[in-house]
């Protein structure tokens, strides 16, 4: 599941929103699949969402500006997710954090220069009996050292 | 006969190889030509060992563990599928002692059956309970639990069979089961364990909620960091279904239940129910004040019951071994088991099944082994970040609501963090403040505006800016978020922090422990987490 951050296209974001609209409280699910179909979400999608759910404009942005998982921008080809939560506070997750942020050069919440890499942060994958814990385009990964995340960066970069 | 070899689908199993170890178990029984099934399990919870391979013999489930891939071949060989000895051997897994010393009740098949195999389900007891829900009444149905002495796993401990009476009770021609799945606490994963690993024991509790309480529609509100939970729940939702387990006509009883999937965003706060409710509805995940109750006026305005996943799926074996049973385990006003899991810096972390009354020390150290990094142990956060920090001296705390609620500590969700030596309180003080700042859900000025000036306070601290008084000032700031804040984010926040002041003086250069706030007393009426 790597992200594609494809180019927004207001037809495709329609036909997701077309597929969702009729359900009840249908904001997060469309949200969920528009996020899944570009990478982010577009501003122009705010308008869009806005007339099929019958809302103003401002309560849609709120929403989405609300969450923490919806990206205002597209993100890299690839998103690692590290886990800052206490579990993997007490295995020491903010030395691979620093470790992770010196090898890729991109501070968390940012993404690398060349696009390959968004880092973000997240509170708690559940994985607290194998922390630290990191999710890598979806994929969880326990006991992560910082030797076991360049692994992880090196087999991605290889495969470019 | 075919045999059955099983690996891991659980996510934490997933973590550290477990598909890599299934995908060369796969190869090596077809290059071999074998009559042998790869059966994909739930977690049996215990991740120090995982992966953990089995193998079906006539002597039961043989344990190996923890396989790496490039060990597989070698099992082979070895004839492991057979039940042969090999060096990562463990013997019949029901005997491995971690196992052997719980008491699984509601997670009783999980780690044993193939997650989405509704026969492997129903054979193992699955659907019993609702079997003999349907001979009773809504009101002998709510009694029963009632009567269980079941309490919200969420972590506010409120009387669920209370809960399902008030909704009975309430007028309404639509009502609304609302399953907690939002396990945002750190060091926690009994609702993730369970979803993946016997998603239909969840679906059964909702479907026995409904029929209680008289409601026709349900949703399981899951947060996004879960994607293997979800992507079960939603199947094993397909299969309920298919099989008329779900739908217009809930197994034979003429009865509809229908039961949807939500994903979360992200945000802590929609742990708490009401908002939750509002994500459910569709707004930002703010909460809502408390009168009206969601048990009255909850999911779109209509009478909902909303209860944790762990609530949730320990109503089936209540219904069907009876609330004695169920009562029967446990200590004081705790009644039944308690999902403990153990985390952070824990030699054999993983979940623990236990009746109520089991101490800290006990879970620590007879379970977890101590610490990961053999160090020495120094702290331990119980119940998530809302959780307080505990020293050594009371880790004789037994796991009980009201045992913990006395040391101004709560229970909460089980989750046990251990941390060892090298940990700097101030920095933990700060980072539950830290955390209440991004996660507020910004509709109570003490939480969205304390929380960020308690980091600020905790930083001139650490920074040897006139400690004193800015320790007082912590404690007032403190008070002030106990008492005024609308929900548990900001209401609980203080516990954490000023638990690492009162027990870990030395971290912030403190001569003498300073008065706490009434916190014990606020517990109780702050509590409506989850």
């Amino acid at each position: 599941m790597s992200a594609t951050a494809e180019t927004w296209d207001a037809d495709r974001a329609l036909t997701r929103i077309r597929e969702l609209e009729h359900l009840p409280g249908a904001l997060l699910p469309i949200l969920h699949a528009l996020q899944e179909e570009f990478g982010y979400i577009d501003s122009a999608a705010v308008p869009l969402v806005a007339d099929a759910l019958n809302l103003s404009h401002a309560e849609v942005h709120g929403v989405i500006s609300f969450y923490h998982d919806f990206r205002h921008a597209p993100p890299g080809r690839h998103i690692l997710r590290i886990c800052r939560a206490e579990a993997c506070q007490a295995m020491g997750c903010e030395a691979l954090v620093e470790h992770v942020e010196k090898r890729l050069g991109a501070k968390v919440g940012e993404t690398t220069h060349d696009r390959s890499f968004t880092i973000e942060p997240v509170y708690c994958l559940g994985n607290c009996a194998l922390s630290p814990s990191v999710m890598l385009d979806g994929h969880p990964y326990g006991r992560v050292s910082p030797e076991v995340a360049d692994f992880l960066i090196n087999d991605l970069r290889r495969r470019q | 006969m075919s045999g059955r070899v099983y690996v891991p689908c659980d996510a934490a199993a997933i973590s550290v190889g477990a598909d890599a170890v299934a995908r060369v178990v796969a190869e090596q029984i077809a290059s071999r030509h074998l009559n042998l099934t790869l059966v994909r399990n739930g977690s049996r919870g215990m991740f120090w060992l995982e992966p953990l391979l089995e193998a079906d013999t006539p002597k039961g489930r043989i344990a190996y563990g923890p396989v790496s891939a490039e060990a597989v071949p070698g099992l082979f060989d070895a004839g492991f599928f057979d039940g042969k000895d090999h060096p990562l051997c463990l013997g019949p897994t029901e005997e491995i002692s971690y196992l052997k010393r719980q008491e699984r009740l509601t997670f009783a098949r999980c780690g044993i059956t193939d997650p989405l195999s509704l026969a492997d389900y129903v054979s193992h007891g699955g659907y019993r309970g609702l079997e003999r829900a349907l001979g009773l009444s809504r009101e002998q149905m709510v009694e029963e639990v009632i009567q269980s002495g079941l309490r919200g796993r969420g972590g506010a401990g409120f009387p669920t069979g209370i809960k399902w009476r008030t909704v009975l009770n309430a007028p309404g021609d639509q009502k609304y089961i609302v399953c907690n799945a939002d396990e945002g606490d750190s060091g926690t994963y009994a609702d993730r364990m369970i979803m993946e690993g016997d998603p239909f024991v969840l679906i059964e509790g909702m479907t026995i909620a409904a029929l209680a309480v008289g409601a026709t529609g349900g949703y399981i509100f899951i947060r996004s960091e879960y994607p293997h939970a979800h992507r079960t729940m939603r199947r094993a939702i397909a299969i309920a279904y298919e099989n008329g387990y779900l739908g217009t006509d809930v197994a034979g009883s003429g009865k509809r239940f229908d039961l949807d999937v939500r994903l979360g965003a992200g945000a802590y706060i929609c742990g708490e129910e009401t908002s939750m409710l509002e994500a459910l509805e569709g707004r930002r995940g703010q909460i809502r004040p408390k009168p009206p109750l969601p048990a009255l006026e909850g999911l779109f305005g209509k009478p909902t019951v909303v209860n944790n996943v762990i609530s949730l799926a320990t109503v089936p074996i209540i219904l069907d071994k009876g609330a004695a049973f169920y009562r029967d385990f446990g200590m004081g006003k705790s009644r039944g088991t308690l999902t403990i899991q153990l985390a952070g810096n824990i030699k054999y972390g993983g979940l623990v099944e236990k009746a109520f009354g089991l101490t800290l020390r006990e879970a620590i150290f007879d379970f977890g082994g101590g610490t990961f990094t053999g160090r020495p142990f120094r702290a331990v956060q119980v119940g998530g970040p809302l959780g307080a920090y505990f020293p050594e001296w009371l880790l004789d705390t037994p796991l009980d609501y009201e045992a913990f609620a006395a040391q101004k500590g709560l229970v909460g969700h089980g989750g046990i963090v251990v941390f060892d030596d090298t940990v700097d309180m101030a920095k933990q003080a700060r980072f539950a403040m830290e955390f209440c700042a991004i996660e507020s859900c910004g509709k109570c000025t003490p939480c969205r505006i304390g929380s960020t000036r308690g980091v600020e306070v905790i930083d001139r601290i650490i920074a040897h800016q006139n400690r004193p008084a800015n320790l007082e000032l912590l404690d007032e700031l403190c008070e002030l978020m106990v008492d005024g804040s609308l929900c548990a984010l900001g209401g609980l926040t203080p516990f954490p922090v000023l638990s690492a002041i009162r027990h870990f003086p030395e971290d912030f250069d403190k001569p003498a422990p300073t008065p706490i706030v009434h916190l014990a007393d606020r517990a109780q009426e702050t509590q409506q987490w989850r």
